[in-house]
This record gives structure tokens, sequence and C-alpha cells, in this order.
């Protein structure tokens, strides 16, 4: 299994809840104080400086118009890592190809990152939250078929070498594709997307040989999308995708005492506490599915889940695996509880850091997570033993149970 | 309650093939002919406008791609795209000197047809009529329905928010809340970049050389009557005409104003 340290970049010093109705889209810049700011983003990129010292990856992602994150821009947050680390995967999750002007740029950017940090890249394409179709303009009904179109078209343009080629397709209309410089690892970086709901959108995922990730998912709704991927892979007589093409994020603190676990898990759920959006900004028309986007539109939908687990606190968090805390015994066991009962994965992004957490105290809790954690579960998980389409692919020889009590391999 | 804009039973329903399209087309009563074309939220389907209109005239309605029985083809991509289908049709029926009455996205429709030809048409009605940028860059011409919750896109589309439709939808079934949701999403698929116009539609508009009567309501927050003022001015001859008490449905909130104004010009 690969780990990976993960925040948000967050500008937590809000003005008081009940003054403002939304995080995202329309809360006043005049909110952020640069002088603050400055030291804060020096401050995040610390931290994911120390997860390359402590061993483990990285994982970026933006957001625009919102004070969830203050980088709009992965890309940028990548080439810095991509020269302030040394060994850690730098992954994506991900590049908004779906609402951004030119995929093919995106393509230049990230074959650059692989290069600069000798093939470390792990490229994520996302569709993007639908906050996101607010500050990007980007029509919600577009957006599915945007992202597709642009993640072949990049990896078409990653593979060429030979000089220019043309492309005319429904989005995206190029005559002279000619990519320089091409990526570093060959034949392209791997490739990772996110998903909610959609069950096609992931299983396209699994068979195109990507990484599926999901993020702040309840366990037997993560285990509901991995085991219906993998049914889906057998229906159609495809080899059985192996744990390292699915990846899941939760919120993570490792303390030495359950007592100071909880303290540094209490900073990290700032992130779902003051999440808060307007519902127009959550469900344009278009971008959920239709039948839950009719809910919307007809006042019979209110909140849904994501409001009811802000509502319902860390504990039920901890018992659906979405926050996993503890002393590092007790996260040791809920991850392999949590891989147990989703049927296996191969990625496990850790949110570490949120709200005004410091940098001391996230720093110890990723140290506690990377030398008394990874050590004891990294074994977990089947590795693929090809790239590229699922159906190319050599068989994964079927993995070991896990045991409740499993040794760690040395 | 949402109309199901499949129309009455006692008109003649038909479905017309166009361009690999597949439109719903009704006809009712019997005379010279008015072709409605309704707005986004469809609230002159079946309305008592049409039984109105439908004593003295016939009265034919098309319903958009992706309404009632209509096929939505993916290579549909603008309101433009939709005007040539119309037009078309207009000629598979052999309609001659058409009153068109459209209505906000429906007017944006008619413009969009007259802009292109007035063969077959003789007058135009555009109520609350969209599709056009008049202001400047930073000029937000049109109230952006999709930023505001709900209750506030209501008071910009209203004048008195109990006379919406639409007002409550809690109780509805989920074949009704289906209609709703498919018609928005329609609606996203055309008109939400640009929004709510065609760039091309402007210079476009003085191709139109039939009499044509705009019909705007005084409390119309979503697309204020300066808007209206300035599409009458970009259509040769135009007439511009304001109803009181009424926003951007003026023949939802003041249907009896609404008759007196447009009968005696469609007459």
């Amino acid at each position: 299994m690969e780990f990976y340290h993960f925040t948000e970049f967050p500008w937590p010093h809000l003005p008081p809840d009940d003054t403002f109705t939304s995080m995202r889209v329309n809360l006043p810049s005049k909110v952020y104080d640069p002088v603050v700011g400055a030291d804060l983003y020096n401050s995040y990129i610390d931290q994911y400086v120390l997860a390359d010292e402590l061993g483990i990856n990285c994982m970026i992602n933006e957001h625009h118009q919102t004070a969830t994150c203050l980088s709009p821009s992965g890309p940028l947050q990548m080439a810095i890592l991509a020269r302030e680390t040394k060994n850690a995967r730098l992954c994506i999750l991900g590049n908004p190809i779906a609402n951004i002007a030119d995929p093919i740029r995106c393509a230049e950017e990230m074959a650059m990152i692989d290069n600069i940090s000798h093939g470390r890249l792990e490229c994520g394409f996302v569709r993007g939250v639908p906050y996101e179709l607010f500050s990007s303009n980007r029509n919600p009904t577009e957006t599915a078929e945007r992202l597709w179109e642009s993640i072949d078209l990049i990896r078409k343009a990653w593979t060429s070498h030979d000089g220019p080629f043309n492309y005319e397709g429904k989005w995206i209309h190029k005559r002279q594709v000619n990519l320089w410089p091409r990526p570093y690892q060959q034949p392209h970086p791997p490739i990772w997307t996110t998903g909610g709901s959609s069950h096609a959108h992931a299983c396209r995922t699994i068979e195109n040989g990507f990484t599926f990730a999901m993020f702040l998912t309840p366990a037997d709704r993560l285990a509901e999308m991995f085991n219906g991927v993998r049914d889906h892979c057998k229906t159609k007589g495809l080899p059985a995708p192996a744990d390292d093409q699915f990846a899941y994020m939760p919120l993570v603190a490792v303390g030495e005492t359950e007592e100071e676990a909880r303290k540094m898990i209490e900073g990290v759920f700032w992130y779902v506490t003051h999440n808060k959006a307007e519902l127009q900004f959550r469900a344009p028309p278009g971008y959920v599915e239709t039948s839950l986007y009719a809910k919307v539109v007809t006042g019979q939908f209110t909140g849904g889940r994501t409001d009811a687990i802000r509502t319902q606190g860390i504990d039920f968090f901890k018992k659906n695996h979405v926050a996993i805390y503890g002393t590092p015994d007790s996260v040791v066991k809920q991850i392999k509880s949590l891989y147990r009962k989703v049927g296996g994965f191969g990625h496990l992004i850790a949110m570490l850091h949120a709200g005004d957490m410091s940098y001391e105290l996230t720093a110890k809790s990723m140290t506690l997570f990377a030398k008394e954690v990874v050590p004891k579960i990294k074994h977990l998980g089947s590795i693929s033993t090809g790239f590229g389409p699922l159906a190319e692919r050599p068989k994964v020889k079927p993995k070991k149970k896990v045991k409740k009590k499993a040794k760690a391999r040395a | 309650m949402p109309k199901n804009t499949t129309p009455r039973k006692h008109s003649a329903v038909e479905i017309i093939k166009t361009l690999g399209a597949r439109i719903e087309v009704s006809r009712q009563g019997k005379g010279r002919p008015v072709l409605v074309l309704h707005s986004e939220d469809a609230y002159e389907t079946g309305s008592t406008l049409i039984d109105t209109l439908a004593k003295k005239r016939e009265v034919i309605q098309f319903n958009m791609p992706g309404y009632g029985k209509s096929s939505l083809p993916k290579n549909l991509r603008t309101i433009d795209d939709i005007s040539y289908l119309y037009l078309d049709i207009l000629d598979q029926l052999e309609l001659k000197k058409v009153t068109i009455l459209g209505f906000s996205v429906g007017a944006w429709l008619a413009a969009e047809m007259a802009s292109k030809s007035c063969e077959r048409i003789q007058k135009l009605v555009l109520t609350g009529a969209l599709g056009v940028k008049f202001g400047g860059p930073y000029v937000r011409d049109i109230e952006d329905i999709y930023y505001h919750p709900r209750e506030k896109v209501r008071e910009l589309k209203f004048h008195d928010t109990n006379k919406d439709p639409d007002f409550d939808m809690t109780g509805y079934n989920t074949r009704q809340s289906l209609i709703v949701a498919r018609r928005r999403e329609v609606i996203a698929k055309f008109c939400w970049d640009p929004y709510f116009h065609n760039p091309a539609l402007k210079t476009r508009l003085a191709r139109i050389s039939v009499p044509t009567l705009v019909v705007w309501g005084s409390n119309d927050g979503l697309t204020r009557p300066k808007y209206g003022r300035a599409y009458a001015k970009h259509i040769d001859g135009a007439r511009f005409t304001e109803i009181p008490r009424a926003g951007h449905y003026p023949h939802v909130e003041q249907p009896g104003a609404f008759q007196r104004k447009i009968e005696k010009f469609i007459a």
C-alpha cells in the first residue's frame, strides 16, 4: 500500500459562522489577509517536505473561490514539490480538465513536472466539484463528457512522438498537437480519477487501467462502489483489478494517546464542519443525476448526506472509517478493518491537516503515522502486474486474506 | 402542479421529424395560425391563454427538444440550432402568415427564427424575450438564476411570488419532479454559456421584417424593462409595451391585461 499526506491549504481565519452563507463561490476575499496567508502557504509546503523526509507521498489538489482551499492551481504546488521533495510520489487529484480551457497545456505542465521530479508524478484528472462550475463557468451538462474526451486526448498526446497530429473532437479542437516535453515515465504517468456516486465512471476508470479514488466516503458506500466495479470486471471477463487501482482518503490523526489523537482529529474535522455551501452551488442542473436533482428543485432535498454527516460528529465518522484516529496501534487496526470491509485498496491518502492546526501538531501526527502505522500495513494490497487497459493485462494472483491478527511482513 | 408538456387530448398531437430530431407539435382550434413557443418553465402549455386564443385561431405549439415527447439529439447545442428545426417544421406544415407568440426562451427562439427567415411569419409577439447581450462586459443583462437560492430566483421572476405556478413543489410525485428537473437540465444545456444569449443575435435582429410587439412586465427582475426596450429598438419598427404589477411572466400574473395588450396587435 502507498501512503500520501494531504492538506487542502485552508484559510482558517473566518468571520463568525452566522455572518456568511457559504465557504464556496461567494465568500469575499477581504476575509483573506495576504500577510498571514503568505506564511500559511509556506507552512503547508513544509508539511509536504516533511512527508517526503518521513518516506510518505504527497497528494495535492486545487479549488477556486473558496476559503477551504488556498490553492487555485494544483500544477503550481506540484512544480514546487517536484524540486522541494526527493523521493515522494507526487499525486495531483486532480487537474480539473473539464473546466480548464486547454487540456493540452495541462498535458505539457504535467509532463514537465514528471521530468523535473524524475518520474514521480501520479496524474489525476477530475470533473471537479459542482461549486467549481461557478468559477469556471463551464456548462454542468457537459463536464462528464469533457473530462473523458480530455483524458483520451492527453493520453494520446503523451504517447505520440512523431510530430503533430490532428484532433477535432466534440469539445476540443487542436489541429497541430505535438507535445513537448514528453513525460519522463513511459509510456506515460499513472492516471487517476475521482468519483462520487457514478458506477459507470468508476468502471470506465478501472477498465482503462487507471486508479480510482474516493474521498470521505462511509465504508459501506466505499465497499459498494469498489466491489461493484470488481463485479463489473468479472462480468465482462476482464482480469481482476489489483488493489492499487483503488484509493481512499479519510481524515487521519495519530497521537501518542487517544486523548491527543482526539485533539488532533478535532483540528482536521474543521474541514467537515466548515465546508458549508448554499444548496444551489452544490447541485447546478446537469451536474448530479436527474433523479437527485429532481429532489433539489422541488425542495424535497434540503441537505442530504453531506449535511447529515456534518451534524453527526466525529464518533459517527470514526464508526464509518471516514475519520481514522487514535494511537498507532488503534489506527493500524482501523485501517486493516476498513481494508477488509471494502475488499482491499492500494492507496491511502491521509488528510492529516485542516483548519488552524499548527505545523508542530500536524508534524507530530504525520510522524507517528509514517513511523508507527505505515510499516505495519504497507504490505497490504495487491499490485498491478501491467500497465494500460485492464483487458490487456495479465491476471493478478489472488491475494491472501488479511487475518485480524496478521503479522507485518519484514 | 407541473403540466406535463404533452398537450391536451382534444388537440391534434403529432411528432414531426426534422434534421435528426423529433419534435412534438400540437394543433388546436381553427383560423389563422398562431404559433406559441413556450418559456423555459412551460407555464403556457395547457394554460387558459391557449384555450382563449384557440377560440378564434388555430394554435400550434412546439415542445422544445427535451420537453414532453420531443427528443434531445446530442448534436443540438444552441437555441440557434433549435430555430432551424422550427423553421423546417413551418416548411413541412406549409404554414403561411404565422403569428408567433414567444415567451422568455421561447421568445428568443422566435427572434432567432425571424432573423433567419420571415417568409412564413406575419407578426411576432415577444414576451420577456431573452437571447441578446446589450450591455458591456461588466453589465449583468440577465440575472444569474443559477447563482441565487430558489426563493430569490422566484422574486426575480415574479411581482407577486404567490402567483408562481411552481410555488410549492414539495408535494410533487416522482414523475412530476422529474419533468421539472429534466426541463431545467435542458435549459442549462442550451443557456449556461453564453448565458441566455447568442452573441450573433443582436446584429441579426435587424433582419426581422415583420411587425413586432415586445411585451414586458414592469417588475421583471430577471431582465429589466430597459432590456426589453433595447430589444425593441434593435428590431425595425417594433413596439414596446409594459404590463404593470407583473414580473417576467406577465401572461401568468396579469392574464387579462396581457390578453388585451396583444389582442389588437394580433387581430
